[in-house]
């Protein structure tokens, strides 16, 4: 038993026991509703989780440094509106180009909470609430409350939430899901690999000791939350492209998705402990339940959110008391291994 | 706690001198801006620092302030309580729905009264004896208290209370005074006297100060969390059953983003968001500050959304301000003391 726990890691036997629940729930809606996993069901998934997953990414960075940006959801309605604004005005801009001013607007958002975060010690959560009426405020201000609608934007950005690179069977690759992909594999990639992922995590999980054995602190959590704006934008150019039609309100509750998403794939809010493929299966988890909900019968569809805190509730409080434990399973298993190897004595057990 | 300690009058001063500290406290501060914004308010409006005008403006946000007090408690306790104007909006939802299903009017807003009760039981149950943070607490709490008052009212709106409960928001009861107000008043003296004056009080400025200093000079960390939890509960059900009163009808999004405002009042007052300082004078000083330039925009007629916008801007100014400030003093304090340091060498 004991080898068996320290073959895995307990951060990896906490996405086995993600993707479990999540069968068990494809399970148990196949079972309810009659056609309900079928290609359809999975081509909706994967477009409607794109843009949840991709600001979840940002908010995996920000989570590592022991910081939270609630300011997200205003960014994508933000750089939704920019960039809806823009083609609408100029249809001749190229998609690239379009996509690079969504990341620029975004840049600017984010960097003016990494400024006021990292240079102004001013706490993430107080900063990001603010900036969160702030450039919605902007955003109203901006748009004069005229809405962008489908009939104004050029048709190549109205196909794209449609547009499919490649289909296996009946499941579509829709480009909007590729992006999704790419930017999770490359922040995994870059956490996991890359010195400054290495770092952020150094940063989170003792900011204090970071600080001490050099490295550039404020620099890096400044860049988490550049990046998190950056994701942000291109989240924003995402919903412009999903959905079409962008009011003054586009994205508002976009960052508690983003919030929850990260926190049930396991990413810890004491900063230094998380993946960005949890936080992936986490997004993909939620609107799992959420579609799967909206098509039961059995609760109204009012109970959604009601279901969708308390899930939060249960991860969090999952991850700090079963987790915590295993954990400590774990070490112990760990040390007790590493003795028997050198053929010592065993080494007292208590890790606490 | 400079705060406190710079408002504190020390033996054999001037009183002069006593006064000059005062106003250099952040409290000070704050009473200059009040003032400032008075009288810029006044001369762009006449009329405007009527007494009727000052009540009206009072009664405008009532609720929140209402809340902002509890919330002063919990911040400086070093917690945070993002649920509050969702339950709000769940013990108004929660006593409609019950009217509108025949039950008698009182009971119903005891019940309602009870499910805010159960909502901080809820809350403080996960943040005190669990030890979770409650930033995540609450925000999940949040999501899920506002979902449950959607169930209740789903997308309807309730209204068509009996005649004494919508006079309970707008009629005056003593001369020119509500009752809302005359409640905000009576529950503020309490707050202060507890906060200020009470070993209670202190307990909740040293845990925030360290939570480690505080077991371990027996107070009982868990409990002192937990109360603050049901008092916030119980507090933010008694708001939203008066902001029903107020706005004679109630919806799923009753108070949605109340929040913002909410932490603005409290850390703009001088709480700091790490918990241990802050006092209510500067809270109150604070919320007079935010209600007087909300109602001075609005006279200049600045949309609400834009209103938003400035007091976010407040918000960071409120935490980045005192935050230069210190660091320039450490700045000058460090120069003097290499200073003399050299003055010695020599």
């Amino acid at each position: 038993m004991n080898k068996l726990i320290s073959r895995f890691r307990p951060e990896q036997i906490r996405l086995l026991f993600l993707l479990a629940l999540m069968a068990i729930m494809i399970g148990f809606f196949s079972i309810q509703i009659p056609g309900y996993f079928d290609a359809r069901f999975v081509n909706r998934i994967s477009t409607s989780v794109a843009v949840v997953a991709v600001l979840a990414v940002g908010q995996t960075l920000v989570f590592l440094t022991r910081n939270f940006d609630l300011s997200v959801g205003s960014v994508v309605g933000l750089t939704a509106y920019i960039v809806g604004q823009q083609l609408w005005r100029h249809p001749e801009i190229p998609p690239l180009a379009a996509v690079a001013l969504a990341i620029g607007v975004g840049a600017i958002c984010g960097s003016i909470n990494g400024l006021l975060i990292a240079y102004g010690r001013v706490p993430s959560i107080i900063t990001t609430i603010a900036t969160l009426a702030i450039y919605r405020s902007f955003l109203v201000e901006y748009s004069g409350a005229v809405p962008i609608t489908t009939n104004l934007l050029p048709d190549w950005l109205v196909d794209l939430s449609r547009l499919s690179v490649f289909t296996v069977g009946q499941i579509q690759f829709r480009v909007l899901f590729l992006i999704m992909i790419f930017v999770v594999l490359l922040f995994q990639f870059v956490l996991s690999l890359l010195p400054f992922g290495r770092r952020l995590y150094a940063i989170g999980s003792n900011p204090d000791a970071a600080r001490i054995a050099g490295f550039p602190a404020q620099r890096m959590v400044f860049s988490a939350f550049l990046f998190s704006g950056m994701l942000a934008g291109l989240g924003g150019f995402m919903f412009l492209g999903r959905y079409g039609n962008v009011t003054v309100l586009a994205g508002t509750g976009l960052e508690f998705a983003s919030v929850a998403a990260v926190v049930v794939g396991g990413v810890s809010n004491m900063g230094g402990s998380g993946t960005v493929i949890g936080a992936f299966l986490g997004a993909l988890f939620l609107d799992l339940l959420e579609n799967s909900l909206f098509r039961w019968q059995v609760v109204s569809e009012f109970w959604r959110d009601a279901i969708l805190g308390m899930l939060i509730l249960a991860a969090v409080a999952l991850d700090n008391v079963v987790f915590g434990r295993l954990k400590n399973l774990w070490a112990r298993a760990g040390l007790q291994m590493r003795s028997e190897d050198e053929q010592k004595p065993e080494v007292a057990a208590d890790v606490r | 706690m400079s705060a406190n300690q710079a408002a504190m009058p020390a033996a054999g001063e001037s009183f002069l001198s006593v006064a000059w500290r005062r106003l250099k406290s952040w409290e000070g501060l704050l009473l200059v801006m009040l003032l400032l914004i008075l009288v810029i308010n006044s001369t762009l409006a006449p009329g405007y620092l009527t007494i009727n005008n000052q009540i009206n403006l009072f009664i405008l946000s009532i609720e929140k302030i209402m809340i902002a007090l509890v919330m002063t408690f919990l911040i400086i306790n070093g917690e945070i309580d993002l649920s509050a104007p969702s339950i709000m909006g769940l013990a108004a939802c929660v006593s409609a729905f019950l009217f509108s299903r025949g039950t008698n009017f009182a009971t119903a807003l005891v019940i309602a009264l009870c499910v805010g009760l159960a909502c901080g039981i809820f809350n403080g149950f996960w943040i005190a004896r669990v030890g979770l943070n409650s930033l995540v607490v609450t925000l999940a709490t949040q999501i899920s208290y506002r979902g449950l008052a959607r169930v209740f009212v789903e997308d309807k709106s309730i209204g068509k209370f009996p005649e004494w409960f919508n006079r309970l928001g707008q009629q005056d009861l003593i001369g020119p005074f509500p009752f809302a107000l005359l409640l905000f008043f009576f529950l503020f003296a309490v707050a202060l006297v507890i906060l200020q004056y009470s070993g209670f009080g202190r307990q909740v400025y040293v845990i925030g100060n360290s939570k480690d200093v505080a077991r371990f000079s027996g107070v009982k960390v868990p409990r002192v969390k937990f109360m603050l939890y049901v008092a916030s509960g119980l507090m933010a059900a008694l708001a939203g059953l008066l902001l029903a009163a107020r706005f004679g009808a109630v919806r799923g999004d009753l108070a949605a983003g109340y929040e913002l405002d909410i932490i603005t009042m409290v850390l703009l007052g001088g709480v700091s968001i790490f918990g241990g300082s802050g006092t209510l004078y500067g809270v109150f000083l604070s919320i007079m500050i935010i209600l007087n330039v909300r109602n001075g925009m609005g006279l200049a007629g600045l949309s609400g959304h834009f209103q938003t916008g400035v007091i976010g801007v407040l918000l960071i100014f409120s935490v980045l301000g005192p935050n230069m400030i210190n660091r320039a003093r450490a700045g000058v304090s460090r120069r003097r003391m290499q200073a003399e340091l050299r003055k010695r060498a020599t």
